[in-house]
């Protein structure tokens, strides 16, 4: 099927060709941090972990939120996702390349990473992260592909399918749990120190992740006249809406235990990120603008008719993507680094070089998705199944 | 031509086995008939304890510029390199009270703990995050308590800088050697490449050699370093004699370092 990918109209090449070039960029910039260290980028003894770790979480949950399709397709046997179930195992093999990517940039010696497996150290979270990641991405790509590639042949899909499915669907939840983990078993770290962390994880995920998938589907749409259909779109938008309102809900729960009980080492991390101290203030409008977002974002999708306003979707889509994303993507990792251990504060904030980086590792997933993309609406397209009867 | 790709394959295959058999005799031959490993020797000098630990007398201990001294030996010996940013490498340091035990400051403190300065290095704990997270063992705890690392199996991943709650790792974010001078740099100490992270060690390689680490020794008395285990030891005489604390003893990593107050 991979022959698919390489037949495309000139806006397809010139996409490509784009993508191509931006990871040719991103990687002169990256062997420069190869060459001289990961001085490039912004980070410090005090903040050890940066951008790049921040967005391998977001992207885990990108990764894991496809089960919210394959759940009820495989589960409840909700016929109307049959068209989006390879959108989600296509979009979250996307995402872990992306994950991976992210993590082998980040790491001082990537030429030793091997000796993760070499070394194999059960007490460490990572070790377990490196298995869980990896085994997703292996089951994602054959459970996507088989099924794909069985559609094509017009042939049933094999039996072993099914059971594969199954391990598919809770394997997601443990990825974002042991990702969680990393963070939550850290002594002296308060912002990441709670037993909600694996859940917030989890609600972040199922909604940030569908959110964006249906902004890249509904882009898809427009390309290829593929129709996930209204039925399918609508049931997503609800699971979203839902696990946008447990964030949120999980979020207030951390507010609450460090107000309430008045202890400076949970309130810290969180009057740092919102109102700032000691004169530092970075991420004050940012986090503003997560909490404001998020709000209006449930605004724009509790009530029924604005959430199936066709029109404004996107629009509610995005507001929540940008939300969930400056919590994890930029809250998440400095609150948990600040205060550093003697209750100071080093600012961190990313350099252009890093930004290119993660340019390229982002236009690597990009790359990844156009091409399974492609090869998918081809195939629906000759099946002339492009299109999902509501 | 079949025969002789025969005999050419029995040749190879001949030759490939004496080669598997040629380590096998040597050792034979030179290990005296045993086939036991070599192991290292060991220094019939080097200090042994079961479990390492220090005691800093901050009474006598307690000015940047005392400190520093002991950090800058500290330093040199250890090929350290000095770098004027956030992205610097500290195996000794200097902090206030407030900045060294965050979670046991008073509103009104003495005059003398608001002036005072204290030293801070890694606590070499008995019960260590920054070894539960690392992923591949490349810093690990020794059987006489020393959290140690090994440069070469470290990927940088810096998993244990985030489990560290006393901030006591540094990462090589730059090749050291460029901010050390290396005529003047310690032959007999590695220095490390960019790309690893490190820490005090407690002098492993002093210790092996039957000396003491080396802020111990030129503290004047002032850092007691001994065995923890042994009741009769200098450490655990200045813990009978005098009140200790020891840094985020809520973090329940146990730390080997006490600072009399």
């Amino acid at each position: 099927m991979l022959e698919k990918a390489l037949k495309g109209g000139p806006k397809y090449w010139a996409w490509i060709g784009f993508l191509l070039l931006v990871i040719a960029s991103g990687f002169c910039v990256y062997l420069g941090q190869l060459k001289e260290g990961m001085t490039i980028t912004g980070l410090s003894r005090d903040v050890s972990w940066g951008f790049y770790i921040a967005q391998f979480t977001y992207l885990v949950g990108l990764a894991a939120s496809g089960v919210m399709i394959v759940l009820p397709y495989y589960f409840h046997h909700y016929k109307k996702f049959k068209g989006m179930v390879i959108m989600g195992e296509f979009m979250a093999i996307a995402a872990v390349v992306m994950c991976l990517g992210f993590i082998i940039v980040d790491i001082g010696q990537p030429q030793r990473m091997l000796n993760i497996i070499f070394h194999p150290t059960p007490n460490s979270i990572l070790f377990w992260d490196m298995i869980v990641l990896n085994g997703y991405l292996i089951l994602n790509v054959v459970i996507g592909w088989t099924c794909l590639e069985c559609e094509r042949q017009r042939v049933e899909t094999p039996k072993w399918i099914k059971p594969l499915a199954y391990t598919s669907i809770v394997w997601a939840f443990s990825i974002h749990t042991v990702t969680a983990f990393l963070y939550a078993g850290l002594p002296g770290r308060h912002y990441w120190l709670t037993a909600i962390l694996a859940a917030r994880f989890l609600a972040s995920a199922f909604c940030s992740g569908p959110a964006i998938l249906l902004l890249v589907v509904f882009l898809v749409r427009k390309i290829t006249k593929y129709e996930p259909g209204k039925g399918a779109i609508g049931t997503l938008t609800t699971i979203i809406t839902y696990a946008m309102c447990v964030n949120v809900f999980f979020f207030l729960l951390e507010v609450f235990t460090a107000f309430y009980s008045n202890m400076p080492g949970h309130i810290h991390p969180l009057a740092y990120l919102f109102a700032g101290s000691h004169g530092h203030h970075e991420l004050v409008p940012w986090m503003w603008t997560a909490a404001i977002f998020a709000i209006l974002s449930l605004a724009l999708l509790i009530p029924p008719k604005l959430r199936y306003n066709q029109k404004l979707l996107p629009w509610s889509l995005a507001i929540l993507v940008i939300a969930t994303w400056i919590d994890k993507g930029l809250g998440l990792l400095i609150g948990g680094f600040t205060p550093n251990p003697f209750n100071e504060i080093t600012v961190y904030w990313p350099t252009g070089r890093e930004l290119m980086v993660s340019m390229m590792v982002y236009a690597l997933g990009a790359l990844t998705l156009t091409v399974l993309y492609k090869i998918a609406t081809d195939v629906k397209r000759e099946l002339g199944e492009l299109t999902t009867p509501d | 031509m079949k025969q002789s790709r025969r005999n050419f394959l029995k040749f190879a295959g001949l030759s490939a086995a004496g080669l598997c058999l040629a380590p096998a005799t040597a050792a034979m031959a030179s290990g005296g008939g045993t086939s036991k490993e070599g192991h290292a020797v060991v220094n019939s000098n080097s200090l042994h304890a079961k479990r390492w630990a220090m005691v800093i007398d901050t009474r006598k201990l307690n000015t940047e510029e005392a400190i520093e001294a002991l950090a800058e030996t500290c330093h040199h010996i250890h090929n350290v390199p000095t770098i004027e940013s956030d992205q610097n490498i500290k195996w000794m340091w200097t902090g206030s009270y407030g900045e060294v035990f965050p979670e046991q400051e008073n509103n009104f403190p003495s005059e003398d703990q608001e002036k005072h300065k204290f030293p801070l290095l890694c606590n070499h704990c008995e019960f260590p995050s920054c070894v539960r997270v690392c992923p591949t063992k490349a810093t690990f705890k020794r059987a006489d308590g020393i959290v140690a690392m090994d440069y070469h199996r470290c990927i940088g991943c810096r998993y244990c800088m985030a489990a560290c709650p006393y901030g006591s790792r540094s990462f090589n974010f730059m090749d050291p050697r460029t901010h050390l001078d290396m005529d003047k740099i310690n032959t007999k100490f590695p220095t490390r490449m960019r790309g690893v992270v490190e820490k005090c060690n407690f002098c492993v390689e002093r210790l092996a050699v039957g000396e003491l680490p080396a802020c111990a020794e030129k503290s004047g008395g002032s850092i007691v370093f001994g065995d923890l285990q042994d009741p009769d030891s200098n450490v655990r005489k200045a813990l009978r004699e005098n009140f200790t604390i020891r840094r985020k003893p809520t973090a329940g990593t146990e730390p080997g370092v006490y600072y009399i107050i």
